[in-house]
């Protein structure tokens, strides 16, 4: 069999090497490479609130009178909420936040309606996800909502000068509902995506532009090494800066890492490729760099919104949900999350890495088979 | 000095660029004035200073020293008055694709003030003058490059300018599509009265203009009308062949003779350039045979070209081509191949064979079932009208765009089962620099000589030959991209001969270089050629079809003719090749398709 059939490792390192070269050693690539992401960290790092629909809560009650009845069904006649389960004992609580089977349990206490009617005062207590920070702020902010409404009317038939009913909040997993928490994971999910998108959609557009890529393909390279070629360069270079922001997550945002550093590198890895087949993907769709480009964000800017990383997947109607499996984001997001706030384990991880390995698998074919096969 | 009737007068100019590494002074005290309701051509080669004149006087970039009047305004503080009065056209004229002639047009007509009313007829005197005026509602996008070429000159002309411009109009048209600009460039000058300032790289191009300017490495290097430039050549050009002999064998022989200037392969036979007038071919014969021992050459005189005084003055003004010559003979002695391997073929049979080739795109058929075969050292070259099909089968040819269907071979190779074994056995040089711009020398011969394959010892004897052979000790370090022009192609050629391929496939390699750049790469080519290896040109360029041992003109994805230069322009009973191109096209045409002439395809200019 004659040798050029065969994978050279020495044309992949030289190709690599070229890669990375033309990637550094020109100001405004550089530039490209390393300053919005970091911008977009301290910009984003600092956001957002939003609206909730349909959470699922929970309610545990332990409570015999009728007070606690009402309450229950006015959460239950709230646009905001959807009861999911009513619960008997404490054990139950833990499972259902655990398992996001809900994000909020409203916990009646045995003495709630007879502390209310004998003292005027008693405390409801209310247990919130805090793994997402914003949605838990949100739900407990529903939930002390439906309270106060009885709360008013409560007063005013009973005359008293003090609300009836005192909130005891519990966020779980994040004890004081740190919005940044739940954010800044989110962003080095956000970041490394768009830093492998960006070097790689850029990298086989210029090339057409310039001319090399015909030169490069009229070697004996096979699409196979100039795939690697490409994709090795642009993994480091977004190992290297996604690293750079999670330890600016914990040092500069004091965002808690829980969870096995190596395995978050390991799903940053499935992710990362899986960013640079789409990259490569569109690349080898296009023409200019300026399509290449367009092209970039017409794929980012969606799968950011689909991925759930600023609204919840859950809230979003069924065909979009579909959508969203399509979406590597959205998977390495649950990740991120899980090992920053929660230390999730392999059996969790592994479950999402799957589904990214595919996507990759499936995109970079094509961007290979793209390489020799475009013909306009 | 100029009054307002001078359409153009330039005084003492200077115009510098600064690099990182390297200043390059663009012109340097160029001096000259226009005449009036005339043709005139600003000759030079690529880099010559054309394109950064042209946008100087149309008051777009700065100069430094010196002071250019239109029409007696100066451009430094009036040019706003200046770029109200004048037409330029700029080498890629800005056509919007997705707007229709008419709308283009229009909104030419809109930037430059030009009142409603006169619209309508203004537009129908260009487009007729153009033979466009089927076409107002076609997109522009989906004009021929010929066509877009005479558009983008109508969308300048909305306004009739008293000064034209134009850069490189007929840079990548075909032949038959550049007549026809010349000629409505000359219909413009006839009806409108108005002087026109044409650049070109196309040295043939110097004799339909009225007047010449030529620029050399940014100086103004002689002027003048073309017979002014010819008549000083009469009786030193010559056409020699010998039965006998091979035409690069001949070209050894003459290049030894001190009186020959200059001897370029031209067809089937060897143009010389004599260092002084002879009168007659005796004397040039006497010396060839008393320097050989052979007799039987055949001379005869030939009517001398613009392109002769061209090389005539450079080679005076380089201190003779002395230069290029040692070059060559260094180049042939090196050898391409270390290993003297690339000579003995191991396979036999032809270089290239090609049968029943077809490629489509959707319905559009580009290569119609081609057939033809190139023998092992062979120059060949493909020659075509835009849209001719002949970039497709090129890129068929190196790999870089599968086929349809049929039977491709190279090196003996199906090119569907062993891509990349023939790939390795291949050379590519495109005619835009295609290295990386910003690696540095060393960088891209390391690159290309890895990706081909080469390791240890072998890999640096390669990159130590290429330095040695293209001279590029010197710019080892620098960045690819801010080289000058020739050592980009110096270096191109390098890393396509890093790995000693069998085949060379060449696309336009030399138009818009120098003539004595185009002699020096073309010698270095017959060198290769010499020692077995097969070179494969495609172009537009009529002056490099000449230098091909035999060629093929496309048309419509078939070949129309096929047979060495000589035999085409017999066929034809022409003896220049751009006639003879002319004439098969324009016969081809009529007889596949007689209305189907336009509705042009632009595959090839997509990709």
């Amino acid at each position: 069999m004659n040798w050029s059939s065969w994978i050279s490792l020495s044309r992949i390192f030289a190709l690599m090497v070229k890669e990375l070269r033309v990637l550094f050693r020109d100001k405004r690539t550089r530039f490209v490479v390393i300053g919005p992401p970091l911008i977009q960290l301290l910009i984003f790092g600092y956001a957002a609130t939003f609206e909730l629909k349909q959470a699922p809560i929970a309610i545990l009650n332990q409570d015999r009178g009728i007070i606690s009845q009402e309450i229950i069904g006015r959460l239950e006649g709230s646009d905001s909420f959807e009861v999911v389960a009513h619960l008997h004992n404490q054990q139950k609580v833990n499972q259902l936040i655990n398992e996001k089977k809900a994000l909020v349990v409203v916990s009646f206490p045995m003495d709630f309606s007879s502390r209310l009617l004998k003292d005027g005062t008693t405390d409801l207590q209310v247990i919130v996800d805090g793994r997402n920070s914003n949605t838990a702020l949100l739900a407990q902010n529903d939930v002390a909502g439906v309270v106060q409404t009885f709360n008013q009317l409560w007063a005013e038939q009973h005359n008293l000068k003090q609300p009836p009913i005192t909130l005891v909040p519990r966020n779980w997993f994040n004890e004081n509902l740190e919005n940044n928490w739940f954010f800044v994971p989110g962003i080095v999910a956000l970041i490394v995506l768009i830093v492998s998108l960006l070097i790689t959609a850029l990298s086989v557009a210029r090339e057409r532009e310039e001319g090399t890529f015909d030169q490069l393909l009229v070697t004996p390279c096979l699409p196979i090494e100039i795939l690697i070629g490409k994709s090795l360069p642009g993994m480091m270079v977004a190992l290297l800066e996604s690293n750079v922001i999670i330890l600016i997550a914990i040092f500069w945002f004091d965002v808690p890492f829980r969870g096995d550093y190596w395995l978050l590198q390991l799903s940053m890895m499935f992710f990362i490729i899986s960013a640079i087949g789409v990259g490569l993907m569109i690349s080898s769709l296009s023409t200019t760099q300026q399509q290449a480009l367009l092209g970039a964000f017409m794929f980012m800017v969606p799968a950011v919104i689909l991925s759930g990383f600023a609204t919840p997947i859950e809230n979003m109607p069924e065909v979009i949900q579909w959508l969203t499996y399509l979406d590597p984001m959205r998977y390495f997001l649950v990740i991120v999350r899980g090992i920053f706030l929660q230390d999730v384990g392999m059996d969790v991880v592994w479950s999402q890495i799957w589904p990214m390995a595919i996507i990759a698998m499936v995109t970079l074919s094509m961007a290979g088979w793209l390489f020799r096969h475009r013909t306009a | 000095m100029s009054n307002s009737t001078t359409p153009l007068a330039v005084q003492s100019l200077n115009k510098c660029f600064v690099l990182p590494n390297r200043k390059i002074e663009a012109l340097s005290d160029v001096s000259f004035e226009l005449k009036p309701g005339r043709v005139t051509g600003l000759i030079g080669a690529d880099g010559a200073g054309k394109t950064t004149l042209m946008r100087l006087i149309a008051g777009l970039l700065q100069y430094e020293e010196g002071e250019i009047r239109v029409l007696g305004l100066d451009v430094a503080t009036q040019s706003l008055a200046v770029q109200s009065m004048i037409g330029y056209m700029p080498q890629q004229f800005g056509l919007y694709q997705d707007l229709t002639v008419r709308e283009n047009l229009s909104l030419y007509a809109d930037l430059q003030g030009v009142p409603e009313h006169t619209r309508a007829e203004r537009f129908e005197f260009l487009l007729s003058m153009m033979g466009m005026n089927a076409f107002y509602d076609r997109l522009a996008g989906n004009l021929s490059g010929g066509m877009k070429q005479k558009l983008g000159l109508a969308c300048t002309l909305v306004k009739a300018p008293q000064l034209l411009l134009l850069d490189e109009p007929t840079v990548g048209v075909d032949p038959v599509s550049r007549r026809e600009l010349w000629q409505i460039v000359y219909q413009l000058v006839e009806k409108e009265g108005m002087s026109v300032l044409l650049s070109t790289a196309y040295l043939d191009e110097a004799e339909r203009c009225d007047d010449i300017k030529l620029l050399h490495e940014g100086k103004l290097l002689a002027e003048g009308p073309p017979k002014k430039f010819s008549e000083a050549m009469l009786q030193r050009t010559f056409l020699v062949s010998h039965p006998q002999l091979s035409k690069r064998d001949l070209k050894k022989q003459l290049d030894t003779l001190s009186m020959v200037k200059d001897a370029l392969i031209f067809g089937d036979a060897l143009r010389v350039l004599t260092q002084d007038s002879i009168d007659s071919t005796d004397v040039l014969s006497k010396a060839l045979e008393k320097s050989s021992g052979m007799t039987g050459y055949q001379i005869e005189p030939v009517a001398p070209r613009f392109e002769d005084a061209f090389v005539d003055r450079l080679a005076v003004q380089e201190g003779e081509v002395a230069g290029g010559d040692s070059n060559q003979s260094a180049f042939s002695s090196t050898q391409l191949s270390s290993s003297q391997e690339t000579a003995e073929q191991t396979t036999q049979g032809p270089a290239i064979q090609v049968k029943e080739l077809v490629c489509k795109f959707g319905d559009f058929v580009a290569v119609d079932h081609l057939s033809f075969s190139v023998e092992r050292g062979e120059i060949f070259g493909l020659l075509g009208a835009n849209g001719a099909g002949k970039t497709t089968t090129f890129r068929m040819l190196c790999g870089l765009l599968p086929a349809t269907s049929g039977h491709l071979e190279v090196v003996g190779l199906n090119l569907r089962h062993a891509r990349a074994q023939a790939r390795a056995k291949l050379g590519y040089m495109s005619q835009k620099f295609s290295l990386y711009g910003v690696m540095t020398v060393e960088q891209n011969l390391a690159f290309y000589s890895q990706v081909y394959g080469l390791k240890g010892k072998q890999r640096q004897e390669r990159i130590n030959w290429a330095v040695e052979t293209f001279d590029l000790q010197e710019i080892l370090s620098q960045n690819s991209h801010d080289l000058p022009l020739g050592f980009k192609q110096r270096l191109a050629m390098a890393c396509a001969l890093m790995h000693e391929p069998d085949i060379l496939f060449l696309d336009e390699p030399t138009s818009g270089v120098d003539p004595l750049g185009r002699r020096d790469f073309w010698d270095k080519i017959n060198a290769l050629a010499d020692q077995g290896v097969t070179i494969m040109v495609t172009t537009h360029f009529m002056e490099e079809a000449e230098y091909c041992d035999r060629m093929a003109i496309m048309a419509s994805g078939s070949i129309l003719s096929l047979g060495t230069p000589g035999e085409i322009k017999e066929q034809e009973g022409v003896s220049d090749m751009e006639e003879a191109f002319v004439r098969i096209v324009q016969s081809g045409k009529s007889r596949k398709a007689p209305d189907k002439e336009d509705t042009s395809d632009d595959e090839e200019e997509a990709s």
